[in-house]
């Protein structure tokens, strides 16, 4: 660092303020103007735009501007025009028709797949996945394997009020927890588990286990699950006897289901989706490939 | 001069530093056995161990300094440039840390699972501890560091307050320490870049007063007539961040024994608080602190005046008047109302002019110098950086304006354009000024070499594009995604489809931000060098790279 006048200072050139700070000059040089004419600018763009809409705070209220705007009229104006434009298109006539009317007439089952589709992207994609195509845990809606029914109409009340959710109507029945209440021996658990897992066809359950298994089942598990295995959807028992499975399928998996039970929650949707959405998302649902 | 031995004896202010030391580490240490959370007890017993550590320090210090520290020796003001050294590397340090951490949330947002399932390395609170570490730590090592070199520098007087720089470095990075611990344990008050709890803010309170005393006394006892411009930024940026931060952290503890407190605002009075806050952080402390870097370090630098005195006055002016006003743009079509939203974007419009003074008055200033960009990567940096910061200036209005913010709000779209202001205008000119500032205060010649800041300079540079084009193309498209119908009049995507769309991009920024830190660690290196003493060899011998300046 120097003390000394800065070097590239040329002996004529623009003024400088005459002071220096650490060998640091200042030329004092005009504004440029398109600089200023530019702020200038954006001044009167300013004061324009306050006369023509709500700016300046008041005592008691503030300028509301000549054009009159306001934001949440705006707002309601648009969501009134889509109201106006879905019900030319039959919107309200999906709240009154049954799902069976709705799946008759072309231009509402149209109509109940854009709006199945959009509703079902923003609510049910969380859990059972983009394509419905779920996870462990949460159900699979591609495929023709139901826990509560496939019908349009039983798809319908499992949206409404949910599995195990506190809605006064909800589907109830939890699979009880075998091996930690005490209510079958860990021996017990391993046969039956061995037992269902052949039910699906799946091998390598001795047959010594088999048949302790099926002696567990016939006692245990079919009461719910049915004789052969193939669940009940009154109940949201699963079908044990083909192979797709919520929670695994791996002995492993099975016997801890059978340990300590299952009792997945779906949220109940009446109160939070308006009726036509929700017997869209029916539709939708229904239409997925697997509905009954 | 003939010598004059002075009897050495304690000033009142190293009795006093060291009583309120010594009461408030005993404080500390009672709250922190007696807190009513865990994170608290922490925080309490940190503090505790800061305060004896401090006392300790400060009873060493004694023991080894003179009777009294000259003012001037021979003549020429004895500058304190300890706590500058201090913050020069607490910034490099922070830096680093704070590059990193955005660089792992970068990935998980590309791969979410990067997170391990740690509840200590979920986005929630690694988010705050990279915004906090780049702009507080790393951003406000660099402003204090400078701001107190520059003033020394500039009013040609010895820092005022013996202790009280000290007390402000230490005390900042102490707060630092608090915030960054703290956002790990889940301590936060969910306001953006206003996250530290009640303590960790009194605590921040205290220290940045001294710092305004210190700056301010400073001033005062100038040896020149007239205050540089790098100086008015400064006491803007100083002054309008106490004033933020003591409005927008008014909060009531739950316990003044624990972490957790509630702010005295609700509703969409505190949004507008809070964005009052947040935007005027954007324009007193990235804006006008760092401005004053370049109104200090670009004409140092390129030996040139600064191009109009008459420009500095009137931006300067304008743009302390007008940005106070530009916050409520961040609440376009929310539940603020008409009137607040309208002031927000016009004054952010008004804003354009003023903010782009700065970057001609630095770009101007190198009229006759421009030939030192070919040979100096040092002074590439700063340039580099005031053409960010014009881009930045000149989008940040444009976003502003509600019909624009309809399609940006909400969208990566600002993450890219608040990192071109923050890659590009801030660090840069950090950058810049620290590889002026270590040699000097170190007292060499040059940095270690200027080879590695033109590797640092390109790679960077590489880092900041693809950051930004990604982040433009992601935001411009999501924003497009979130409103495109149907024939039926129906959303076109579910919002899971759009986030799904961002993957890629989100993997070209993190890239981009890997590179980012690449140079940031060969600066770290260079600075080390420089610091150590070492020249590179060959550079020494042939000249930087064969090129020199044209006359």
């Amino acid at each position: 660092m120097t003390d000394t006048p800065q070097a590239g200072t040329p002996p004529t050139g623009p003024e400088t303020t005459g002071h220096e700070w650490d060998g640091i000059a200042e030329y004092n040089n005009p504004l440029p103007r398109w600089w200023l004419i530019t702020l200038y600018a954006t001044i009167a763009w300013a004061f324009a735009y306050w006369i023509a809409y709500p700016a300046w705070p008041l005592l008691t209220g503030y300028t509301g501007g000549l054009l009159g705007y306001s934001q949440r009229e705006a707002v309601l104006g648009e969501v009134e025009a889509v109201r106006r434009d879905r019900d030319a298109r039959g919107q309200a006539q999906l709240a009154s028709a049954s799902l069976d009317a709705i799946r008759a007439d072309p231009a509402l089952l149209r109509l109940a797949l854009a709006t199945g589709k959009a509703a079902f992207g923003d609510n049910c994609a969380g859990c059972h996945g983009g394509s419905a195509t779920g996870a462990t845990g949460y159900p699979n809606l591609q495929d023709d394997d139901w826990l509560w029914g496939g019908t349009p109409e039983a798809i319908e009340r499992t949206i409404r009020t949910g599995a195990r959710s506190g809605h006064g109507e909800t589907h109830l029945g939890d699979m009880p927890a075998f091996g930690r209440d005490g209510l079958l021996t860990r021996a017990q658990i391993q046969a039956v588990a061995g037992y269902v897992l052949s039910l699906s066809g799946r091998p390598g359950t001795p047959a010594a286990t088999l048949d302790a298994g099926r002696e567990v089942f016939a006692g245990t598990c079919a009461g719910c699950h049915g004789e052969t295995g193939t669940g009940n959807p009154e109940m949201g028992a699963p079908n044990l006897a083909d192979a797709i499975s919520l929670y695994g399928a791996s002995p492993e998996q099975v016997v801890a289901t059978i340990s300590h039970g299952r009792k997945g929650v779906m949220p109940a949707w009446e109160g939070r989706l308006d009726p036509a959405t929700i017997k869209s998302l029916a539709v939708y649902v229904h239409g997925l490939g697997g509905g009954r | 001069m003939p010598a004059r031995s002075v009897s050495k004896h304690m000033t009142e202010g190293e009795i006093g530093l060291g009583l309120s030391l010594l009461v408030g580490a005993f404080l500390c240490a009672l709250a922190s056995a007696r807190a009513v959370d865990a994170p608290f007890s922490i925080h309490m017993g940190l503090f505790a161990l800061a305060g004896f550590a401090g006392l300790a320090a400060l009873v060493k210090r004694y023991e080894g300094r003179p009777a009294a520290v000259p003012q001037e020796i021979a003549g020429k003001p004895h500058y304190n440039l300890g706590p500058v050294k201090f913050a020069v590397v607490a910034a490099m340090v922070w830096g680093i840390a704070g590059f990193l951490v955005g660089c792992i949330i970068a990935f998980q947002l590309w791969a979410p699972s990067l997170n391990l399932g740690i509840e200590y390395a979920s986005f929630g609170r690694l988010r705050p501890l990279h915004t906090s570490a780049v702009i507080f730590a790393f951003g406000g090592n660099v402003l204090i560091g400078t701001s107190l070199y520059v003033v020394q520098r500039t009013c040609r007087a010895r820092l005022a307050g013996d202790l009280a720089p000290w007390f402000v470095v230490l005390g900042y990075n102490l707060f630092i320490v608090i915030a960054g611990t703290g956002y790990l344990m889940g301590v936060t008050q969910s306001k953006e870049y206003a996250e530290p709890e009640w303590y960790a803010d009194l605590w921040l309170t205290i220290v940045w007063v001294v710092y305004l005393l210190v700056f301010l006394a400073t001033l005062w006892k100038r040896k020149e007539p007239h205050i540089f411009v790098a100086n008015w930024f400064y006491l803007a940026f100083i002054v309008t961040i106490a004033m933020l931060h003591s409005v927008n952290n008014l909060a009531v503890p739950v316990s003044w024994l624990g972490s957790k407190s509630y702010p005295v605002f609700a509703g969409v009075q505190d949004a507008l608080i809070q964005w009052w806050y947040g935007h005027n952080a954007v324009g007193f402390f990235l804006t006008a602190g760092f401005l004053a870097i370049m109104y200090y370090f670009v004409p140092k630098r390129a030996e040139r005046p600064i191009y109009s005195y008459r420009l500095s006055i009137i931006h300067f002016w304008a743009l302390v008047f007008m940005y106070i006003w530009a916050g409520p743009h961040h609440l376009h079509y929310t539940a603020l109302p008409d009137w607040a939203q309208t002031l927000g974007m016009t004054f952010s419009i008004m804003l354009w002019m003023p903010s782009w003074g700065g970057m001609i008055n630095g770009l101007m200033t190198l009229s006759g110098a421009w030939d030192k960009l070919r040979t100096d990567p040092v002074l590439r940096f700063m340039v580099v950086s005031l053409a960010f910061y014009g881009m930045a200036t000149f989008e940040g209005p444009m976003m502003s304006i509600k019909a624009v913010n309809a399609l940006s709000h909400y969208t990566d779209w600002t993450i890219g354009h608040v990192h071109s202001g923050a890659l590009g205008w801030v660090a840069y000119i950090s950058f810049g000024a620290l590889y002026c500032l270590v040699p000097w205060l170190w007292n060499r010649r040059e940095v270690y070499s200027l080879k590695l800041v033109e590797w640092h300079f390109w790679i960077s540079t590489l880092g900041i594009v693809l950051y930004i084009t990604s982040m433009w193309v992601a935001g411009i498209m999501q924003g497009l995604m979130w409103r495109a119908y149907n024939a039926l009049g129906f959303l076109e995507y579910s919002f899971v489809e759009t986030v799904e769309a961002m993957q890629p991009y989100y993997l070209v920024r993190a890239l981009g931000g890997v590179l980012f830190l690449i140079g940031a660690l060969i600066m770290a290196y260079n600075l080390a060098m420089t610091v150590a003493g070492r020249t590179a060899e060959r550079e020494a011998l042939s000249g930087s790279v064969g090129l020199a300046p044209a006359e």
